[in-house]
């Protein structure tokens, strides 16, 4: 067993699932602030990195560029709460959730409008070459792409945590999740708050956006990141922003992990055992979803997520 | 109270029952037991365990320990399913109605056990499937008849007045033709003209058919009038057991209630 | 004027429980029901029936399907078009492989391997919810899709899974013409779609819909909450699978598995939300409305564009047909969420009513 090739491809998993925390993440503000399962988080990242890409493109400079986006998703963020969320406001969560995955579609739907449907290339200024120095040190390769990309998610991470913990907005936004009708009756401004989660929401997925686009091209593909932040979420909890990084980190080790060595050792007996040619590729479809869902088996709320107690 | 029913033979024996949530010790040791045909208040101040006293009866909570005995059968806990068919029915507190349904089709469903045809025929309908639904109807709107909520039978339960939705929970209980039926406060929320009305059913039910009843209620009125014997419990224990006039003169109980400090 | 039941009275709970009580619903499901076995295939050009008419009742299926899943059972699935496929390979594979295999035996038998892989799929939601359990579905959904194009046997080792269905014949008649593809995808979806009305008056209909409003209620009750959810899973994914084979065997012949992907799920879950969820009669309603939509905005986008005197980008159509799908998803949960069924009985409750306000 080649133990350098395990240490890369597992750091090289850990790397990835950083960057699927980073959009889980906006799945889990917006939960913990609303109570509302976000399905168009996807769409948001899809449509922040085509603006930001195809102003690019017109010639806009790069910062220019990024803050037009941001003002992008602060009005996503207004007028999602003015024309869905205001009136759908105390209805069930399985409501809001299919709600937002009208919302998907439209922000879609809009985004190829506005820019069109081909794909993008995105350039960050960091290459996805391994770094010298720690190839040279101890012979294993670590993307200096995907470093760049964990540090810069760690210190979102660090932020939002600290500000849901500390403010006073943070104090408010957890009574929001709980409860809207009580929320409200305490005076705590609803549509307020949720203009300003989901902004925030919006700035994360700009940031997730950019990071995923400069990795795998910008190009409708990237909706479906909000799908592979799923697992993470079930691993996670979907109210903890510490969740979403450890469960961001197993799914990411554990699906590069199964996508190299299942069928390394499995392809052979199998065959054998088959009698036909069996090759498991490409297992990394399903295998995170697998994986979530015999741990919601044994432990339904997730490795951070609070049990909850029906009262009969 | 009605005499002339024979109140019988113990039905239901509750022994040492103690249930813990966590570190919460919801009832400690409890024993009392009910006899066939008779009508059994559990009252006590709020918390006391009553609801949970309810649930390890017909097995939604299970008991750390103690032993249920029912019709002769003893266990360790009760299984909602095994309950049910055995013939316990209950109402809950938060009416647990189905609302999306209309009243006939909760009182349906409330027959669903004794309901035989599988799936195919009722797929196909005509036939045994049809003549089942004719015939468990018929049972039913003799259940609707009896409450006097004929005029309301298709209207889907989450539009009914509170008051109404308590009476068809009760329908959907005694649609099941229960031989021990469990009145989680049945009453609460009630004015004074639709307490009687249901005091007149819960009693035409206990008369008419024999059902065995175990209540929860807080109003005392309705508690010494119509009960037979009276449990009661404070903070998971049991303090007093006995006849109506008993517990009322019972110093245990005037304290537990004036909240003096035992 | 026209809708009134008055002077129609019920003498019998059969008279009470039939599936139409008014005599007008009667008589205009019978004219429905004329016209389509009829004259439809009388008048129908090949466009219409192949292209719009037998999608729209291969989907009407689904949507039954889903419908009885989550509209009755309040089961969330994201799987839909999975089970479409396994429905759709096994009758492929049925055919294929059991020499003289008759076709509408192979659609029951391809029905019966996709309520297993339901059923299988469904044992999480005897201990998860909600959108927990939709997450389950999905991966049935990328496991289904992946496993039919990496195990070559599913489509006898063609390249990329691809599978021609074979001809459609019983008692050696061909249904090879849309016209006999159109009235023997009718009649299937007409027999379906009684049972799955009968079924869900009985008590199997009411056992989901208790588990779906109140579950801990209906154990109490005496419901077997794993039987009524299993049994959910079983008879949706059965009609999802008939679904599937005759998608591949009724309408487009040669499919592959990744024609029965997410986006085919959303879509069957959008019927049921626009058509109305716990509603057989929403299911048709759904089905039509999203089938017909893009041909409607297909053909009057153009013209509609020229009169504003502006000119249409390529794939315009396609991203409008989101947008507006998306906008009425949303529409239609803040306005009537329980979707265009709803509305139905609300327009007939007027017609009652009609000339009178009250």
């Amino acid at each position: 067993m080649n133990w350098q090739f395990f240490l890369e491809v597992l750091i090289g998993g850990l790397l990835a699932g950083v960057m699927y925390s980073l959009v889980a993440l906006g799945f889990v503000l917006i939960y913990k602030a609303s109570g509302v399962f976000n399905f168009a988080q996807g769409a948001m990242v899809f449509f922040a990195a085509l603006t930001f890409v195809s102003l690019l493109e017109r010639g806009v400079n790069f910062w220019v560029a990024f803050l037009i986006t941001f003002g992008a998703m602060v009005l996503f963020a207004i007028a999602t709460e003015r024309v869905v969320l205001r009136p759908l406001v105390n209805q069930p969560p399985i409501t809001l959730f299919m709600a937002t995955i009208g919302l998907t579609f439209v922000l879609e739907g809009l985004s190829q409008l506005l820019w069109g449907s081909q794909p993008h290339g995105l350039e960050l200024g960091i290459q996805d070459q391994p770094l010298e120095w720690i190839s040279s040190a101890i012979n294993i390769n670590i993307s200096e792409f995907d470093l760049f990309a964990a540090l810069v998610a760690g210190i979102l991470v660090a932020v939002l945590a600290l500000f849901f913990q500390k403010t006073r907005i943070g104090r408010a936004l957890r009574a929001v999740a709980d409860d809207h009708q009580a929320a409200l009756a305490v005076g705590i401004p609803l549509q307020r708050i949720w203009v300003i989660v989901w902004t925030v929401a919006g700035f994360v997925a700009l940031v997730s956006g950019l990071l995923w686009g400069a990795r795998n091209g910008v190009q409708f593909a990237l909706t479906f990141t909000a799908l592979k932040a799923l697992p993470v979420l079930i691993l996670g909890g979907f109210e903890s922003v510490a969740g979403a990084i450890v469960g961001g980190l197993i799914i990411g080790a554990s699906e590069k992990l199964a996508e190299i060595y299942i069928p390394q050792f499995l392809n052979a007996p199998l065959t054998e055992a088959m009698g036909v040619g069996v090759n498991l590729a490409g297992l990394e479809a399903w295998f995170p979803y697998a994986l979530a869902l015999a741990f919601l088996l044994v432990r339904p709320e997730g490795l951070f997520g609070e049990k909850h107690i029906d009262r009969v | 109270m009605s005499g002339n029913r024979k109140i019988g033979e113990v039905i239901l024996d509750l022994q040492g029952i103690s249930l813990a949530f966590g570190g919460v010790k919801a009832l400690q040791d409890i024993s009392f037991d009910v006899r066939e045909h008779e009508v059994r208040a559990i009252i006590g101040p709020n918390g006391a365990g009553k609801s949970s006293m309810l649930n390890v009866i017909n097995g939604v909570y299970h008991p750390q320990q103690g032993a249920i005995s029912f019709r002769g059968q003893k266990r360790h806990e009760m299984d909602t399913h095994a309950a049910a068919a055995q013939g316990i029915a209950r109402t809950f507190q938060n009416i647990a109605l189905f609302k999306g349904m209309s009243v006939l089709d909760n009182l349906m469903t409330g027959r669903n056990l004794k309901m035989k045809c599988n799936l195919l025929q009722q797929a196909l309908y005509w036939g045994p499937a049809r003549r089942e639904e004719l015939e468990q109807r018929k049972v039913i709107e003799n259940v609707i008849d009896f409450l006097e909520i004929e005029h309301i039978r298709k209207t889907p339960v989450g539009r009914l007045p509170y008051g109404l939705q308590k009476r068809v929970e009760l329908g959907r209980a005694l649609a099941a033709e229960p031989i021990l039926l469990l009145l989680d406060e049945p009453m609460a929320g009630m004015n004074a003209e639709e307490k009687q009305d249901m005091c007149r059913f819960i009693l035409d039910v206990n008369d008419e058919f024999g059902t065995t009843i175990v209540l929860i209620e807080h109003d005392m009125g309705v508690v010494m009038d119509i009960s037979d014997r009276v449990v009661v419990l404070d903070y998971g224990r049991k303090i007093a057991d006995g006849t109506p006039d008993e517990i009322m003169r019972n110093q245990t109980v005037i304290d537990a209630y004036l909240g003096v400090a035992h | 004027m026209l809708y009134r039941d008055a002077g129609q009275f019920k003498d019998s709970y059969a008279a009470d429980q039939q599936i139409f009580p008014i005599r007008q619903d009667r008589i205009g499901v019978t004219l429905i029901l004329l016209f389509a076995f009829l004259v439809v295939p009388v008048i129908g050009n090949q466009y219409w029936l192949s292209a719009i008419l037998i999608p729209f009742l291969i989907f009407a299926l689904a949507a039954i399907g889903l419908n009885i899943l989550t509209g009755y059972a309040g089961q969330l699935s994201l799987g839909t078009a999975a089970f479409m496929a396994v429905g759709g390979f096994a009758a492929y594979n049925f055919v294929l492989r059991v020499p003289g295999m008759p076709i509408l035996v192979s659609f029951v038998l391809a029905g019966i391997m996709a309520a297993l892989v339901g059923i299988v799929f469904g044992l999480p939601s005897l201990r998860i919810k909600g959108f927990y359990l939709a997450v389950a579905t999905l991966a049935a959904q990328f496991f289904v899709v992946w496993a039919l194009t990496k195990f070559g046997w599913f489509s006898n080792f063609s390249s990329s899974g691809v599978i021609s269905a074979q001809t459609m014949r019983i008692f050696g008649y061909a249904f090879d013409t849309p016209v006999s593809k159109y009235l023997l995808v009718l009649s299937i979806v007409v027999l379906l779609a009684l049972a799955a009305k009968n079924m869900v008056r009985s008590s199997a209909g009411r056992a989901w819909m208790a588990v779906r409003d109140m579950d801990v209620a209906a154990g109490v009750i005496g419901i077997r909450l794993m039987h009524a959810k299993l049994l959910a899973f079983a008879v949706s994914s059965f009609y999802c699978g008939v679904a599937g084979a005759l998608y591949a065997y009724g309408y487009i012949g040669t499919v592959e598995p990744e024609a029965f992907n997410l986006e085919l799920s959303f879509r069957v879950l959008f019927m049921i939300i626009i058509g109305g969820v716990g509603s057989i009669l929403g299911s048709f309603l759904g089905a039509a409305f999203i089938t017909l939509l893009p041909i409607f905005l297909n053909t009057y986008a153009e013209p509609f564009a020229h009169l504003m005197g502006l000119q249409l980008p390529a794939g315009m159509v396609s991203n409008l047909e989101l947008i507006i799908f998306g906008g009425l998803i949303i529409f239609f949960l803040i306005v009537e969420p329980l979707g265009l069924a709803r509305m139905w009985q609300i327009a007939k409750e007027k017609m009652r009513l009609w000339p009178f306000p009250h």
